[in-house]
């Protein structure tokens, strides 16, 4: 195997009005599964993705956002949410769902994935990467 | 004469929204459908544009997309697919702000 590296998928979309974020949660799927360090970011409308309740029977979308609540159990585990974007849309940690994963190191302690980070903070992770995928 | 502007896209990643403001008149309604109803959650930036002006939002929209109706901003009326046909019929005319 070679060396593990850094993969970072930087997430800019809202989820039903384009394609981007479904698209992403599926590459995000199959890249966790060649085991590599992968982290999340959601940045401008990218943050309405993770949007808690959404409800999609009157619409006829394929409600996806259930599948980001399975994202611990492929190892991702580093969901970063921009704290600027949120607020410009009025939204705060409360409007998102909870996200864990669970620490096989300390007998599978449930710990949230989501990091609430300023874009300055944001904007260093992204620095740390060795690949970035954006949607 | 009066006009029904379509706005279909987020305010915080296009200018539709901007621009169809400052063409509705007093006889107009403004209706938010798909990634445009994120201009009707209340406590966000885009919210100010709203002020003054005759909304409505479709529902299922707005349920898909997680947006509770008490976070929206007062006054917006929440339609569903039959009360988008009746803003058609109702309005002379249908600009939609793509």
């Amino acid at each position: 195997m070679s060396e593990i590296k850094k993969f970072m998928y930087v997430n800019r979309k809202a989820p039903y009005g384009t394609i981007y974020a479904w698209e992403s949660l599926e590459v995000v799927l199959i890249g966790a599964a060649f085991d590599q360090n992968v982290s999340l970011a959601f940045i401008d409308d990218g943050v309405f993705q993770l949007t808690a309740d959404q409800d999609t029977s009157g619409s006829g979308f394929k409600n996806f956002s259930p599948t980001y609540a399975a994202l611990g159990d492929y190892g991702v585990t580093k969901i970063y949410v921009e704290r600027e974007s949120l607020e410009e849309r009025g939204l705060s940690l409360d409007d998102l769902q909870q996200l864990t994963w669970e620490d096989e190191d300390e007998d599978y302690a449930e710990k949230d994935s989501i990091r609430l980070v300023s874009r300055a903070e944001l904007a260093e992770i992204l620095a740390e990467q060795d690949v970035l995928f954006n949607f | 004469m009066s006009m029904l502007h379509v706005v279909n896209k987020s305010p915080y990643e296009r200018n539709s929204l901007y621009t169809c403001v400052g063409y509705c008149r007093e006889s107009d309604t403004l209706l938010l459908i798909e990634d445009g109803v994120y201009a009707a959650l209340a406590a966000g930036k885009a919210a100010a544009k709203l002020e003054g002006l005759k909304v409505a939002a479709l529902g299922s929209d707005l349920k898909a997309r997680g947006i509770a109706e008490d976070k929206l901003v007062e006054g917006i009326e929440i339609v569903d697919y039959a009360g988008f046909v009746d803003l058609v019929e109702t309005t002379d005319r249908v600009q939609s702000w793509l």
